[in-house]
């Protein structure tokens, strides 16, 4: 069956023009231009076509929190989002730090709604102690390393880790990734939101910016003394964004990445004391959020990520203290970015699609320009129409968005993943 | 006031002084042989305490008691909740006694808060976390305007772990609304990381201090706050804000002396001081039980009616 995407405006890294996209059997663009005709018709009109969104950073919780999320879902929320690849998180039960574990995800991850991309731990169970079989990992074309859920204490064994990675590039093909969830436990622990104004008045415990901004400068350190590659996740504070500013000016090889609720809300929002709030790193000041907007706009900071990260009710249903962190994301991150960032269309598509696929190494299938050849991973938005953010419509298993009831401007309309639609006028088909 | 009282944050002086002036009626009932109203009868009031505490627990209680209301109590670890059973849970398994008022008592900030928001039953916050704890700063609002008359322009010293401490952060708002200054004095450690917008000056020098107090509140100095090494030992923080009979003598012969209970004699008070005649820690102790039966029947009785009429009727 071939499609044509009818009427809409198609924009990619290589520019913008007003062309019908022809999707052809074999999952790849048979053509772009006018007066297209195939077996079916998906409207654009008044849209925007794109390459579909790659999330660099999404908790899926299969294997071992399936009441939380499944692959399924998960890949059913992204597509729902505009994303046709997800970048998975390997803080699973257990942790994506073997083949075993990794063939596991990527064997769920089949059928789903977008690409699972598969990352593996650095250490051992994610336990900081040990290094992960990198190579094995590496043979299985896992090309992105990451603690995520906590960052590597230990400076000695991320010395050793960020070594080891450079010597694996020639089997992966590309550079090897680390990716760190900057966090010094040591200032972070027994902090619930960030610390300031708010926490003193709250009452909630706080941690300081320093305990992200300690780390993001240790990693720096080490990436000019060992060459490899890292990408540090979830920039939250106006510290860490300078420093990798200043990183990327002196030619290290680092690249960032921040959420939407990172560059949206502030540390004000937990006075509700809901713990649907509580995310690490935490929700910071508004001068914080200014700069992670800078350093979207500048580049310094290269992708939009969700941190997407599904519990329950039930786990939510604590006290601040107890509640884990973590929020969704994969279903608002593009209205968010359009309405938050005061960027240009092309510029938000930018930061949400072509430039993570490059860090995570899919360029040849995402975020890839819309020509005749090329894989038909697209996603079609509407930048104008609005919605109300329910957590409930969502397709995740969990419901924890902290967007609850806000009026959002940008909706995804279709979203094409290997030829095949899989979200059509908003209704998921898969 | 609104059917929940979950911090002193939002009430305004016309509303702290309502409550103060119905203590007055419930401190008289306190004082009768048969210390009992029927006020409440038929009402059931529950303490929901996640962390120990006698002290409030029994106040609440009495509180209750003598206002003729039925009583439930449930104590719980914090630490069961993790174990699978959600805070929600909990609330609505006491939900469903049929309780009109819940006073819950929590390790943590905001949790009575959420707890509103779950429940029907009016929630009084009897301390969360490092939060507030509404109910002790409106009973040492009144032991000090029961001794000194208005807080007006009075100045109020507290002392120690500020930062830690729901008490502080009560009384500060309390004391500021009925127009006192406010001097928080402790090192730098035990203060909140940010001060701003609070309506207090801060000193590291108590003795500085002392002699220009109308009140000097010394808090509970906690031993954990040793271990997390945010002071160097206990005698040093004696040394510095230890109030003992020699810096006692510093302070205005009128000024009066208050603790939340319980004292660590020796620490934050000398055993000489916590008897000094200017102390009213037990005055203390005896409003916390008027105050919060004030409390009770303003959220829970037509408090309004009674403030106008005369008195309520006796009980049998």
């Amino acid at each position: 069956m071939t499609i044509v995407l009818r009427g809409g405006r198609v924009i990619d890294r290589s520019g913008e023009r007003v062309v019908d996209v022809e999707i052809g059997d074999d999952g790849r663009i048979a053509d772009v231009g006018t007066g297209l005709s195939g077996d079916t018709d998906l409207d654009a009109s008044g849209c925007v076509v794109s390459p579909g969104f790659v999330d660099l950073h999404t908790h899926l919780r299969e294997p071992g929190q399936e009441d939380a999320e499944t692959i399924e879902t998960g890949a059913r929320g992204g597509a729902l989002g505009g994303y046709t690849a997800l970048v998975a998180m390997p803080n699973t039960e257990p942790a994506m730090d073997c083949a075993a574990v990794v063939e596991l995800v990527r064997t769920l991850g089949r059928g789903a709604a977008c690409e699972i991309v598969p990352t593996g731990a650095m250490t051992v169970g994610r336990r900081g102690e040990d290094m992960a079989p990198m190579g094995e990992l590496v043979d299985q074309g896992v090309g992105i390393f990451t603690d995520d859920g906590t960052g590597l204490q230990d400076p000695r064994l991320m010395r050793r880790v960020m070594e080891y990675s450079t010597g694996l590039s020639h089997r992966l093909g590309r550079p090897v990734v680390l990716a760190q969830h900057c966090e010094v436990t040591a200032l972070a622990a027994g902090g619930y939101m960030h610390e300031g104004e708010w926490s003193s008045r709250l009452g909630i415990p706080g941690q300081p910016a320093e305990a992200e901004e300690l780390m993001v400068m240790r990693d720096i350190a080490l990436v000019r003394l060992t060459g490899a590659h890292m990408h540090f996740q979830h920039l939250s504070t106006a510290g860490s964004v300078a420093m990798v500013r200043d990183a990327k000016a002196a030619g290290l090889p680092v690249t960032a990445e921040a959420t939407p609720h990172h560059f949206t809300l502030t540390d004000a929002a937990c006075a509700s004391y809901d713990p649907v709030f509580k995310v690490h790193p935490p929700l910071r000041t508004d001068d914080d959020v200014a700069a992670v907007r800078r350093g979207l706009a500048d580049g310094t900071i290269d992708a939009i990520a969700t941190d997407h990260a599904p519990h329950t009710d039930h786990a939510k249903e604590l006290s601040f203290d107890l509640a884990p962190p973590g929020m969704l994301g994969l279903e608002t991150a593009f209205s968010l970015a359009l309405e938050g960032l005061g960027l240009d269309l092309p510029d938000v598509l930018a930061l949400l699609s072509w430039r993570p696929a490059a860090i995570a190494g899919l360029s040849d299938r995402h975020g890839a320009d819309i020509q005749p050849g090329n894989p038909a991973n697209l996603c079609v938005v509407d930048p104008d129409a609005t919605w109300v953010v329910s957590g409930r419509a969502m397709a995740s298993r969990s419901s924890n968005s902290p967007f609850e009831g806000r009026t959002l401007r940008g909706r995804v309309r279709h979203t094409v993943l290997e030829g095949q639609p899989v979200v059509v006028d908003g209704e998921a088909r898969r | 006031m609104t059917a929940h009282l979950l911090g002193i944050d939002g009430m305004d002086r016309a509303e702290i002084e309502e409550l103060l002036d119905l203590t007055d009626t419930f401190a008289e009932i306190g004082r009768r042989p048969i210390a009992r109203v029927p006020a409440l009868r038929g009402r059931t009031v529950a303490t929901l305490f996640f962390e120990d505490s006698t002290r409030t627990r029994v106040s609440f209680d009495t509180a209750a008691k003598r206002l003729s209301a039925d009583t439930l109590n449930f104590a719980s670890g914090s630490s069961s909740l993790s174990k699978g059973e959600s805070l929600r849970d909990t609330v609505d398994v006491i939900a469903s006694y049929g309780v009109d008022a819940l006073v819950v008592r929590h390790p943590m900030a905001g949790t009575p808060h959420r707890i509103a928001d779950w429940t029907d039953a009016s929630v009084i916050n009897a301390g969360d976390g490092s939060h507030e704890h509404p109910t002790q700063a409106l009973l040492d609002a009144y032991t000090i305007r029961q001794h000194r008359g208005a807080l007006d322009g009075m100045h109020v010293g507290i002392v120690g772990d500020i930062r830690h401490s729901r008490v502080a952060r009560s009384n500060v708002l309390a004391f500021s609304a009925l127009g006192a200054e406010i001097t928080l004095v402790a090192p730098t450690t035990l203060l909140p990381s940010a001060l701003v917008g609070w309506p207090v000056r801060v000193s590291h020098d108590l003795d500085e201090v002392l002699p220009s107090l109308d009140a000097c509140y010394l808090l509970r100095m906690q031993q954990e706050r040793i271990t997390e090494g945010l002071i160097p030992s206990v005698r040093e923080y004696v040394a510095d804000y230890g109030l003992d009979a020699a810096r006692a003598a510093r302070l205005p012969a009128d000024a009066l002396i208050c603790h939340p209970g319980p004292t660590n004699r020796g620490v934050e008070i000398s055993a000489e001081v916590a008897a000094d005649p200017r102390s009213v820690i037990l005055d203390q102790v005896v409003n916390g039980v008027s105050v919060r039966m004030a409390v009770l029947f303003l959220l829970l009785g037509s408090g309004r009616e009674l403030a106008d009429k005369a008195e309520p009727e006796v009980g049998p």
